[in-house]
């Protein structure tokens, strides 16, 4: 789709959303160029949908030169996986999955048991797959709106081997002067999507015609009200004591681990109705469904030391 | 972050604004954003929640709005800014992006970071104690890396009984380092972060002042235009082939400044000096008509020449082809900057070694005074200095083109970006 208005091609300032777009297509060509081995990160969830457009549309028309990688923690929504396959099949890329019930079956990390999140294990997953793949740059669709730490990171994120996030000694980045540059060992994040908000990424979806897993828009779903939270009820979710498991009108937000996300009551079920929504809804994104963010008002930036995304 | 909650900002056409915070540390720029962020209802319940249960853990009464962007451990225990915090919010008549910086002089790295991509740079003073060297700095740097829209933020006017002749005074200092810098848009504001006043709300408390609140300056600042003052220029990040029958055609991918691109427009490119046509201007797979500045494109030439990754093509008026550039410099690191040592410099697209010639001078901020005879550039120091680069650079003045007129300098031995250069001249 040409995105391009013909009355506004002539001004001097792009429109918003054509300036974040341009933007993030620039970062991936940057990083394509001085990394040998970049790798899209992709878990079917909106923003890394939004990633892997973009990708598409950074190296068209020719095919964009990455793998595309998946961290599955075995806690899945179905929706999900199939439309990760789908839509990686469709663009013809290769698709690596690295798998948290592998890193607990040799014993890298220990299984938390049934209910318990395994969000934090990803970090090592992750990090094995960067180094068995020698992976040297990873795109990730993370927004800098997300969290208070998040919004501290660079474009570029440099990652020592042990895929640590230095906040107090992070490289300048001026103007669009990225550099792009590792040592053996260490690897970048990089953000491409850093300055969207949801509703940027909302608006995108929308105006480019983004397929997304029907997980975002509004069904009915089985679920228990946990922590004021609405889970789906799965093999990861049984409702405990008290709990009473009720059929709802609900969408997802966000689309991670299934043991820990929440679903929001909706009826939106197009992107319009869901920018209609998230208009007047008085709850960020991860305020209202990721239970993980929860725990210390420094919950990210630790996870981020630790490697994590 | 959040958003205003107003319909009316789903018109896509709204336009960004990005602008930074800049000041001494303790000014209460983290509290201002804050500030600004909460009056403008550009924050949610959950986040409001975390604010208030932070504050109330810290014993703060009320909301320690500071809390809002102060995002790392380490600035949550020391009560500091460290790195630049990015934040998001939008009224019905312009979307923002602000760079929240650090004060102190240890992270003015980070600070740069923050203003180099800002349009307007919102300053910072204290009231009671007007500006510090830190502030000086802080402008300086600013003002050298191009911002010509200056919001000054005489901050804690409650704390000097809103008094207008000490508001002037603060303002007089200001217009006087302006004058020094060759800054000419000051908007001075008196206000206080702390309690709201003139941030979103106009206060009751200046009955003496008539100009804008904060966030109507925000709304209604016309940005200088960067990088229009050229001819539309393309430096090239990647040759992208198109498979296909035959021959592929090689298209020349990378993001348009200076002025737009059509297709028919003849160029040169740069450094081989080589002149063509430009053929056809696509946004991913589509054709496009014209490709204004800030567009990511991918352009094929009508004639099959030879170019690569860090070439520039370029409308009449190219910029200078050179390998010898003289250059204000601001250094971030702890190794100094000296003659005849060696360092890797960015700029545009290409990467090339380069050897330092000569510090010709050294700014001393608190005089706003060039020293010569400076020998060498220490952490922090900003000054004017010559480079040589082994291969040639298409470069242009910096106040002409910011893309072309700037690079960073890069360290091989550790990878790190250690300075921030815009050029003047060249020989």
């Amino acid at each position: 789709m040409t995105v391009l208005d013909p009355d506004r091609a002539s001004m001097t300032r792009l429109a918003h959303l054509d300036a974040l777009e341009a933007h993030a297509m620039f970062v991936m060509r940057e990083v394509a160029a001085e990394r040998e081995r970049p790798v899209v990160l992709f878990s079917g969830g909106k923003d890394s949908v939004v990633l892997l457009h973009l990708a598409a549309k950074a190296f068209a028309p020719g095919r964009f030169p990455f793998a595309v990688m998946h961290v599955d923690t075995g806690h899945n929504f179905a929706e999900a996986i199939d439309f990760r396959d789908r839509r990686v099949a469709e663009l013809g890329a290769e698709l690596v999955v690295a798998s948290v019930q592998d890193s607990i079956d040799s014993g890298r990390v220990a299984d938390p048991g049934p209910g318990g999140s395994r969000n934090r294990l990803q970090s090592v997953t992750l990090l094995d797959a960067i180094a068995e793949h020698r992976f040297d740059a990873c795109f990730g669709g993370a927004r800098r709106d997300e969290d208070k730490a998040r919004a501290k990171e660079r474009i570029l994120s440099l990652r020592d081997e042990f895929g640590q996030w230095e906040p107090r000694n992070q490289r300048p980045e001026l103007w669009r002067l990225y550099n792009g540059r590792v040592r053996p060992g260490e690897h970048l994040r990089v953000f491409p999507i850093s300055d969207w908000t949801e509703r940027d990424v909302w608006e995108y979806i929308a105006r480019e015609g983004l397929e997304l897993p029907s997980l975002y828009y509004s069904h009915q779903r089985e679920v228990v009200e946990r922590d004021g939270m609405l889970l789906a009820v799965n093999e990861w979710v049984v409702p405990g004591p008290g709990e009473t498991p009720r059929v709802e009108t609900v969408r997802y937000r966000t689309v991670g681990d299934a043991s820990c996300t929440g679903a929001v009551r909706s009826t939106a079920a197009t992107p319009a109705e869901v920018l209609a929504e998230i208009q007047v809804s008085i709850l960020t994104e991860r305020g209202a469904t990721r239970a993980d963010d929860r725990f210390s008002e420094a919950a990210m930036e630790d996870r981020k030391r630790e490697g994590y995304f | 972050m959040g958003d205003i909650l107003d319909p009316d900002v789903l018109d896509a056409d709204t336009d960004l604004l990005r602008f930074a915070t800049i000041g001494s540390v303790d000014d209460g720029k983290s509290t201002l954003i804050g500030r600004l962020l909460h009056d403008a209802k550009g924050l949610l319940q959950d986040q409001l929640d975390a604010v208030a249960a932070s504050s109330a853990r810290r014993g703060h009464e009320g909301l320690d709005l500071s809390l809002v962007t102060d995002g790392l451990r380490a600035e949550r225990e020391q009560g500091i800014t460290i790195d630049v915090a990015y934040r998001y919010f939008a009224t019905p008549r312009r979307t923002f992006i602000v760079g929240d910086n650090p004060g102190h002089a240890q992270y003015t790295r980070n600070m740069a970071t923050g203003a180099s991509t800002a349009e307007v740079a919102v300053v910072l003073v204290d009231a009671r104690n007007g500006l510090t060297t830190q502030t000086r700095r802080h402008v300086t740097v600013a003002a050298l890396l191009g911002i010509r829209q200056f919001a000054v933020c005489v901050n804690k006017m409650d704390l000097v009984d809103w008094s207008e002749e000490r508001f002037d005074q603060v303002v007089a200092e200001i217009l006087r380092i302006a004058e020094q810098l060759g800054i000419d848009t000051i908007t001075p504001i008196p206000l206080s972060a702390l309690h709201g006043d003139n941030v979103v709300d106009r206060s009751g408390s200046t009955p003496w002042y008539s100009g804008p609140t904060l966030l109507e300056y925000l709304e209604t600042v016309d940005p200088a235009p960067v990088g229009d003052h050229t001819g539309g220029r393309l430096p090239v990040q990647l040759v992208v082939r198109e498979p296909g029958e035959g021959r592929p055609i090689r298209r020349y991918a990378g993001m348009v400044h200076g002025g737009p691109l059509r297709p028919g427009d003849p160029i040169t490119v740069l450094p081989s000096g080589q002149t063509t046509t430009v053929a056809e201007i696509l946004v991913g797979a589509d054709p496009v008509e014209v490709a204004p500045p800030g567009l990511s494109v991918t352009v094929s030439l009508t004639d099959d020449l030879d170019v690569i990754r860090g070439d520039v093509l370029a409308a009449p008026e190219p910029p200078m082809v050179t390998r010898e550039v003289e250059a204000t410099l601001c250094w971030f690191t702890e190794q100094p900057f000296r003659p005849g040592d060696r360092w890797l410099v960015k700029h545009g697209t290409r990467v090339e070694r380069a050897i330092a010639r000569e510090v010709v001078s050294r700014l001393d901020i608190e005089a706003l005074a060039h020293e010569e005879d400076a020998g060498e550039l220490a952490f922090n120091d900003i000054g004017v200095v010559r480079l040589a680069t082994a291969g040639p650079l298409a470069v242009d003045t910096y106040d002409a083109d910011r893309v072309l007129g700037s690079f960073v300098v890069i360290d091989e031995r550790t990878d790190h970006t250690v300075g921030a250069g815009m050029i003047r001249a060249w020989s």
